[in-house]
Formats: structure tokens, sequence, C-alpha cells
């Protein structure tokens, strides 16, 4: 059937404007990532057929882990609740070491471009130096302990947090921002009403998260004084105390399991 | 509410110029705008209407002449006495720019950010407003007829209504001098008009003067006392809506562009219309 359309869409084509071709630079990029992952390989040593051929090894060393021992389970439990407690302690200190930050360490909010760099590579160092590094440093200053832990884990998620503030700042709607300066506002006017109700949903989001990372943290941080289970994975582990160490490894587990279902619930009614 | 007297507005062959541009933005304008005054400036996309608005906003330095508020040059304000001038000064944007998330009656409490002294300065950082305050809020959102709005988040509200609520933190801010940038230029025609009556009743009952950039002639006519016409950055009409008659509006818009036709299209659209 024959509709207006028709003598639009049928007759000679029009000269079309040639395409620029993309082919030059995909195939330019195949082969970049192709030599660095390959050479990534070479390095890792990456031999899956070992892995195969060996497979038999991990049975006989699960098999000690067949039967957990509960003799010790309510020193056990005792010390996931500090680590829970480091893990919570750890996210409060992050949130003070944080938001100063990320307010400094955003470029439509910092007060000098010094201030934004400084402010940026300080959270790059807490980020780049591992908890478990801020531990051992803790540990000399504070004795071991949980206390230890919960300032390795603070200093190092305020690094990650600041970073995810700092980029959530700038992100904003900037017209929201111009019509709360544009009365006249003051700077920490501005960022009370123009910024925070912006951001406030994502940051609870992101410190919820890394509240859930600092409790798996926080459950091996004891490998290195920092107080919580940690402690006792190590040493059943390392005394070869296989029983035991199945109990803890299963604590852990269930632990971190309702850790995350708690988390889940929290952030569908507080978002 | 009884707002402080307008000051006079005179821009004095004003000029701008963006770095790396040739062409200027706003090219030798000179219009002095008494107190009360409701002004609309017309003229096609890129006539420099907005610009002249973040100039005379001091968002933008004019780079020629200069745009005074009665003896006070705009160019000469830094640090506290510019965070004074945006007190004074009323804006309003095309797209609302109210805060989303917060309630109706926090944004026009925002209104009041400029107008705090001592403590309440530092009560408002958390939220926090005191009865008087508040109170005005409450006055300010009634005056605009959103007074059953007042706890909805923000952006629970139609177009017309959100502008209607910039108005509202207008009232509460006390400026001498509005200045609204499109303000109905993403609204339906008949919340445009809404919204063009409650910012020309509230000019008039407090009687500031009102800079308004408007695309839509016939808006500019009813609602305006005066009309500059802009063509490529220079003024090209000032006058009464009466005097704009069609063949300054001409001047001002020019001929209508023809549509950028295909090759054959002409004839094939033609053949349409024929069957």
């Amino acid at each position: 059937m024959s509709t207006a359309f028709t003598s639009i869409h049928a007759g000679p084509a029009p000269p079309v404007p040639a395409r620029p071709s993309a082919v030059g630079r995909t195939m330019l990029a195949t082969v970049a990532l192709a030599v660095v992952f390959g050479l990534a390989a070479r390095v890792v040593e990456l031999r899956p057929i070992e892995l195969f051929r060996d497979i038999g090894n991990i049975g006989v060393f699960l098999r000690g882990y067949l039967h957990p021992s509960f003799g010790n389970v309510g020193e056990y439990a005792w010390q996931c609740v500090v680590t829970l407690c480091i893990a919570l302690w750890g996210t409060v200190l992050a949130l003070l070491v944080s938001v100063p930050l990320g307010l400094l360490g955003a470029r439509n909010l910092s007060p000098h471009p010094l201030v934004y760099f400084a402010a940026r590579r300080l959270m790059d160092v807490l980020r780049a130096v591992n908890e478990f590094v801020f531990a051992l440093m803790f540990v000399t200053a504070v004795g071991l302990g949980p206390f230890a832990g919960m300032l390795a884990l603070g200093i190092h998620t305020g690094g990650v947090l600041g970073k995810l503030l700092s980029e959530t700042i700038e992100s904003v709607d900037p017209g929201q921002v111009e019509g709360v300066a544009a009365v006249g506002a003051g700077r920490l006017q501005v960022i009370a009403f123009g910024v925070v109700p912006q951001v406030l949903p994502n940051f609870l989001s992101y410190v919820l998260l890394r509240l859930e990372s600092d409790i798996r943290s926080a459950s091996v941080i004891g490998m290195v004084g920092g107080g919580g289970i940690g402690f006792y994975l190590w040493d059943t582990i390392r005394s070869f105390k296989d029983g035991e160490a199945a109990t803890v490894i299963l604590l852990i587990v269930a632990m971190v399991m309702c850790i995350d279902v708690v988390s889940a619930r929290v952030r569908r009614a507080a978002i | 509410m009884v707002a402080d007297r307008s000051p006079a507005v005179t821009l004095d062959a004003v000029g701008k110029v963006f770095a790396g541009k040739a062409v200027p933005a706003l090219d030798d304008l000179s219009a002095v705008i008494e107190p009360g005054q409701f002004v609309a400036v017309i003229g096609k996309s890129g006539a420099g209407k907005t610009t002249l608005l973040r100039c005379l906003s001091r968002a933008a330095l004019v780079t020629r002449g200069a745009i005074r508020f009665d003896q006070t040059d705009l160019a000469r304000l830094r640090g506290a006495a510019l965070r004074a001038h945006r007190t004074r000064v009323g804006m309003i944007y095309q797209q609302f720019n109210l805060v989303r998330r917060l309630s109706v009656v926090d944004n026009v409490l925002i209104g009041r950010l400029g107008r705090l002294r001592g403590w309440a300065r530092w009560a408002a950082l958390a939220h926090h407003f005191d009865r008087h305050q508040r109170e005005i809020a409450f006055r300010c959102l009634d005056h605009v007829g959103l007074l059953d709005r007042v706890w909805q988040r923000t952006d629970t509200l139609s177009g017309g209504e959100q502008q209607r609520v910039a108005i509202a933190k207008i009232l509460a801010q006390e400026p001498t001098v509005v200045l609204a940038d499109e303000p109905v230029a993403s609204l339906d025609l008949s919340n445009g008009r809404l919204v063009m009556q409650t910012l020309r009743r509230v000019a008039s009952a407090v009687g500031i003067t009102v800079i308004a950039t408007l695309h839509h002639v016939e808006l500019a006519r009813s609602y305006a006392d005066r009309i500059l016409g802009l063509k490529g950055g220079r003024l090209v009409f000032d006058g009464s809506p009466s005097q704009l008659t069609d063949a300054a509006l001409f001047e001002i818009f020019g001929e209508f562009e023809a549509e950028p036709a295909g090759r054959g299209h002409g004839e094939r659209l033609g053949e349409l219309a024929a069957s």
C-alpha cells in the first residue's frame, strides 16, 4: 500500500557524506591490549594446567576443615563482636577524615587550586597505603589491639570516602548551587544548602558500602595485631589447628552474610 | 514588606567581548532604567540578552563602559561587597535553580540567607531558622498562592509552581532589583502567563525594578513597561510596548531564515501536497 510517506522513502538515495573510518584505531587498540595482557600473563606465571593437575592437594588441605571444633566458639564469637566494633568506629573516623578532605578536594568548592591539589594528593596517599600497613604503624604507636585496627581502617577508608565525596560534589547540578549563591549566601551556607542535599543520598550509600567492606577488612586486620577475630584466624591456621580455623572461618562468613543483608535493608530504608 | 528603594540602573556604553571571540557579545549599550520599571529584553538567540543579565548580576564583568547601580560601579565590587550586591539582586532562572531535594519552605528560606546576622547565620547551617524567619517564608509562599505546598519536596512540583516558589524566594530575599533570565521559556503558555502575572503583581506591589529577558514578544508586550530590543549585541530598540511596531520587530528579529532543504525535497514535498 502506498502512503504519503512513500514519496519521501522512495526515490534515489541522496549522496551521503563518507562515514569516518575507525578500523585503524580499533585494530591498534586490540593489538595494544593483547600485548599488555600477554605480558601480564607471563608476569603472574599463569599456568592453568598445573591448577588442574594438582587440584587434589587442595582436597587434602580442605579435609582437615571438614570437622570444625566448637570448643572455643564463645571466645571466637566475642572476637567477631570486637571486629564489628572496630569497623563501626573505623567508619566514624573515616567520616571525620573524609568530609573535610572531600570538600577541599572538590574542584568546584576548593578555595584555591593548591588546596585542591594538596587534599587530592593526601587522599591518594591514604588510599594507596593499605590498611594493614597503617595497622603495623599504629600498633607501634598505641600497642596491639582493636584501637590500632580501628585507627588503621579509619585512616585508609577516610581516603577512599574522601575521594568518592569529592567526585560526587564535582558532579552536582551547578544551577542549584548558583541559585543559593545568588542570594548572597556565604561559602558555608552555599555548601549546606546547595551541595549537601544533592550529595547526601549518594554519599550515604558509599558510606554503607564501605562499612560493609570495613567489616571484611576488620576480620583479618587482627593478623597484624589490630585486634578482632583476625588474630585467631591467623593463629589457628599457622599452628595447623584445622578444626578451630574452620570454626573461625564459618563465623566470619556468617557475620559477613548477616552484615550484607542488614546493610542492604538499611540502604533501601535510608535512600 | 517595604523594599529599599530600587537603584537607577545605568548602562554606560557597555561592551563585552569574550576571550578568544572577535565579535563582541555586547556592543556600546546605553540606557538608564528608572527605579520600579518592568523592563523586557527581547532579541534572537545569541543577541546578547543572557550576557547582559549576567553582567547585571555581576556573574560576568563588562569589558567596556560600566554598569552602575545608583553610583556604585559593579566592576569595583569584591568579596563582602559583592555578596551584599547579590543579596540586593534577586535572580530568576529559566531552569528555576531551586534545590530540588529540599522542601518548598527551605527553598524560600534560602532567600533569607544573605539577610541573617550573628548567631542565626550559624544556626542556618544546620537548616535551622527562627520563628520570625519561618513566618516570613510562610507569608511569601502565601503571597504566590503556594502555601499548601509548603512541606512538599520541591522536585514534586510542576515547572510553573517551581517558578512561583522562586518568586516567593525573591520576596523573602527583599532585593531591590530582580533579574529574570527567560523566566517562562521552559513553561507552557498558560503557566508562563501565570508566572509573568505573579512576577508583575509582586513587582508592582513592592515597587522594585524587574529586568527580564523574554523571547516571547507577546509576553513582553503584555507585561513590560519598557522593552529593550537587542540584535548582535547592540541596542536597536528602546521604547514602550505600544512603540513596538512591526517595523521595530523586523529590525530586532530580521527575516525568518529559510529551512535548509535537501536536494529535491522541495519538489517531492510539493508532490505530497498535491496528492
